[in-house]
């Protein structure tokens, strides 16, 4: 068995690990710090050095250990968190995440970056010893709590009490090993003292575990024949000062020294008790965390993307063999064929029914987004010198797992331009008489099939003059009298950007056409709204998933063609008085004392025998990107969910046309895509070029 | 004991040579590398596909899959061009990707020695001769090999995204 098999499960926990500890730091209250939560991270810390020891990713185990004794001292009140501190060990999470990347990757990870991060974690660690001289409180805190916890366990027998006492004596051991040996023996018991000479290592234990268990740990560590193991033995009294010698990073300096050593003899008078609620105690903390991972793992497993999407497309044909079915069904004599025909709709429903199940088994929570924001908008305001409050709603919202890796991106530009562009420094706010402290909203719902993510700011909002005298000076074709609309849809051309000065934030132009091509691409669209002096809200529509939607087809000729029902407004047959011409080639259609473009799908798919007479075929007013046009087809057929298939998977990308689906009877319809017969329309990017 | 089994099999290839599907266009008829050829299929009605080539016939559905015919005979400027029973479609796997051919019927399966293959002449327009591999002789009768790979893949066809860049 090669042990770099697990390797990939030890990166995806470990990933795992890191962002419930960010998300725990960031929410840590540093007057009171919850316990729980400081248990928590401590807990990740400790899982993650443990997988690191055991795979040996030395550079990880190293920094994860001194970032757990950190958070150790933190979580029994030895030390105080301060903001400082908080820094530190977001820093660390990025560095543990870049040291995983490295080791994914197959390569070491960067020693520098790790040697600093280091020396950070042992720069905290040194001036919190120095604290720790100056008040002697917080030392003895662990005896104590011990010897009360005592009566609950009771001991469990004398000779487990005198066997208390271990000499464990490590040979031929490196740097790295002797810090993590020292770790787990700490858990297994109370070292006493501990000396070192070349490459051995001798520790005294207090501990009711059998020198066998002791071993069992070690032997993650390093072989057995490296580990000596004496029962009874007294530690020496020269020890005290060796203890202090080797560890000076994690015992407090010889100031304190007296008190916690004579806690730890009290102990030892006490010894049956202290030493078996010592084990109870060391064992609650290693069932801790396989408590709460075995209860993550009975709700839930981790499986291959590639497998799900297996079973969606299985699905998929279930659902068009069941309709071909219905169809062929369909012809038959209800009274003679009762049964068979129940049994179909029996069959239709639990089609449908596992349909929607194995769709939602690809649904993840926006939550995955979101909670990647808190620590950018707190860096980057940190940055920027702004104070920004993030509130988020609708974490709880689901989405496709290709759009929410998908949203990722364009959504943390917007939050970005927000904080840097939209909320206005502190002073700035106070003068105009607002909050000082502004705020970013980040929301998902679901409207329709749609999902609506909005960012929204309470900050300058954008500013139509400069973003006008920006677009001429670009050379943009541009009046001043278009509307606002108009102007907040120029911010997304290439390389526009209304920033003073380029910051490493935002300002570089790249980004907002960028946003706007991947979620068009996704096949949803972005909308501006804003008030100067009242902020900016950027609302991102988005279809709920990419591989079922709601069509309604329609028939042009003897084509058939299917429009996303999510586009489709109404559909009506026009009479001739409401249809004008535009010189000779456009045509408007009169709706309700609206002019809308009138395209003929005819005509742009060169369709034979289709009815070219506005007033005998049926008119679809569609809407795109919030502009509506009126589509003239022969007659509408009907409305179904239909599997999108990708077109491209075996032919190429045809204009004006997304994708492909598969109708009831086999056959194969085309899917319009109505946001390119829009942009066509608006004559920006002609639909077909060669046409 | 997977290299003696290797032997074997290349030892069967030399003596045995290549195995073509045989198809005809028209009167002519056309071999392609049989390992190339996923399955043969009736011909069902298609999904035209606008501002395509005329050749390519449209798209099918091959068991959920999208799948782009192309006629070969209006390729190859055939004349009197039937869509009778005998018209059959050969679905082939290519460079990844499923692609069918539309062909006038399925003959044989033959094997050519090495030897039984002659090098192609020089060709027109609608046929270059860097898409055949080889004129072969069977009883009397010509057999033209296709490259079918490298047909299919060429710009001209127009079948995947890259023939559209080159």
């Amino acid at each position: 068995m090669d042990i770099t098999e697990f390797y990939q499960t030890f990166f995806e926990e470990a990933d795992e690990l890191l962002a419930e500890m960010e998300q725990l730091l960031l929410g840590l209250d540093m007057d009171a710090p919850d316990s729980e939560h400081l248990n928590a991270i401590f807990r990740a810390a400790h899982s993650i050095k443990g997988g690191a020891a055991t795979f040996g990713f030395v550079a990880l185990t190293d920094t994860t250990h001194l970032l757990e004794n950190l958070l150790d001292r933190a979580r029994h009140q030895e030390i105080r968190l301060r903001k400082e501190m908080i820094d530190a060990f977001l820093e660390t999470k990025d560095v543990l995440q870049e040291q995983i990347s490295a080791y994914r990757a197959g390569t070491e990870p960067d020693s520098e970056m790790v040697a600093r991060i280091c020396a950070v974690l042992q720069q905290l660690a040194n001036e919190e010893n120095a604290g720790a001289a100056g008040q002697t409180v917080v030392a003895p805190v662990q005896p104590v709590s011990i010897i009360s916890a005592a009566p609950a366990a009771g001991p469990t027998s004398a000779a487990a009490a005198d066997s208390s006492q271990l000499r464990v004596k490590f040979s031929g051991i490196s740097e790295s090993d002797r810090k993590l040996l020292g770790s787990e023996l700490e858990n297994l018991g109370n070292v006493v003292a501990q000396t070192q000479s070349g490459d051995s290592l001798t520790l005294w234990l207090e501990t009711s575990c059998k020198a066998d268990d002791i071993i069992a740990v070690c032997c993650f560590i390093i072989d057995v024949d490296q580990i000596d193991i004496t029962e009874n033995a007294g530690a020496p009294a020269e020890s005290v000062e060796s203890t202090i010698a080797a560890q000076p990073m994690t015992e407090p300096p010889s100031t304190t020294v007296a008190e916690p050593v004579a806690a730890k003899v009290i102990a030892i008078a006490t010894a049956a008790a202290v030493s078996t609620s010592a084990q109870s105690k060391a064992a609650a903390i290693a069932a801790n965390p396989v408590a709460s991972a075995a209860a993550k793992e009975s709700s839930s497993i981790r499986v291959d993307v590639e497998k799900v999407d297996q079973i969606i497309n299985l699905v998929g044909e279930l659902v068009i063999t069941q309709s071909m079915l219905a169809q062929t069904a369909a012809t038959l004599d209800p009274v003679l064929h009762e049964r068979l025909l129940n049994g179909m709709g029996q069959l239709e429903r639990n089609a449908r029914d596992l349909q929607e199940s194995v769709m939602s088994i690809r649904m993840m929570q926006m939550d995955y987004v979101f909670s990647r924001f808190p620590r950018l908008v707190r860096d980057l305001t940190d940055k920027l010198g702004k104070q920004v409050q993030l509130v988020t709603f609708g974490k709880a919202t689901e989405l496709d797992k290709s759009l929410i890796e998908r949203i990722i991106d364009p959504l943390t530009h917007l939050v970005r331009n927000s904080l840097d562009h939209g909320i206005e420094k502190p002073e700035q706010r106070i003068a105009e008489g607002k909050d000082p402290v502004g705020q970013l909203l980040l929301s998902a719902q679901h409207q329709g099939g749609n999902i609506v993510i909005e960012v929204s700011d309470d900050g300058a909002g954008l500013n139509r003059e400069r973003i006008l005298a920006k677009a001429i000076q670009q050379g943009m074709a541009v009046s001043d009298t278009i509307s606002d609309d108009e102007v907040w849809q120029l911010i997304f051309a290439p390389g526009f950007s209304t920033a003073e000065k380029i910051t490493d934030v935002s300002g570089r132009g790249v980004g907002m056409d960028v946003v706007k091509r991947n979620i068009q691409e996704m096949g949803g669209h972005v909308e501006i709204s804003s008030r100067q002096g009242n902020g900016t809200t950027t609302k991102i529509v988005l279809p709920l998933t990419l591989a079922i939607l709601d069509g309604m087809s329609v028939k042009v000729g003897n084509e058939v063609y299917i429009l996303p029902l999510n586009y489709v407004i109404e559909s009506l047959q026009p009479r001739a008085e409401d249809i004008h011409s535009v010189s000779n080639e456009e045509q408007v259609l009169h709706v309700r004392g609206e002019y809308l473009p009138l395209t003929e799908l005819h005509r742009v798919f060169n369709v034979a025998d289709a009815r070219t007479d506005p007033t005998q075929g049926i008119v679809v007013i569609l809407h795109g990107e919030g502009k509506r046009f009126a589509l003239l087809v022969d007659q509408l057929v009907g409305q179904h969910q239909v599997v999108v298939k990708n077109l491209e998977t075996n032919y190429r990308k045809v204009p004006g046309i997304s994708a492909a689906t598969i109708l009831g009877d086999g056959s194969v319809a085309l899917i319009v895509d109505v946001s390119a017969l829009q942009r066509a329309n608006r004559g920006k990017a002609p639909l077909l070029a060669a046409a | 004991m997977t290299n003696d089994h290797n032997k074997i099999l290349t030892g069967q290839d030399e003596s045995e040579g290549q195995k073509f599907l045989v198809f005809t266009l028209g009167s002519e008829e056309y071999g392609i590398d049989i390992l190339k050829v996923q399955e043969i299929r009736d011909y069902e009605a298609v999904t035209r596909i606008a501002h395509a080539p005329d050749f390519i016939k449209g798209v099918t559905n091959l068991r959920g899959i999208i799948v782009p015919i192309v006629d070969l005979r209006i390729k190859f400027r055939l004349e009197n061009i039937q869509y009778n029973h005998h018209t059959v479609v050969i679905i082939l796997n290519i460079a990844e990707r499923v692609v069918g051919i539309l062909v006038d019927g399925v003959s044989d399966v033959l094997t050519l020695s090495r030897d039984e293959i002659k090098p192609p002449p020089e060709f027109g327009a609608a046929l270059s001769a860097e898409y055949l591999s080889g004129l072969g002789t069977v009883e009397q009768r010509m057999l033209i090999l296709i490259d079918i790979e490298k047909l299919m893949c060429s710009p001209d066809m127009a079948l995947f995204e890259t023939a559209e860049a080159a």
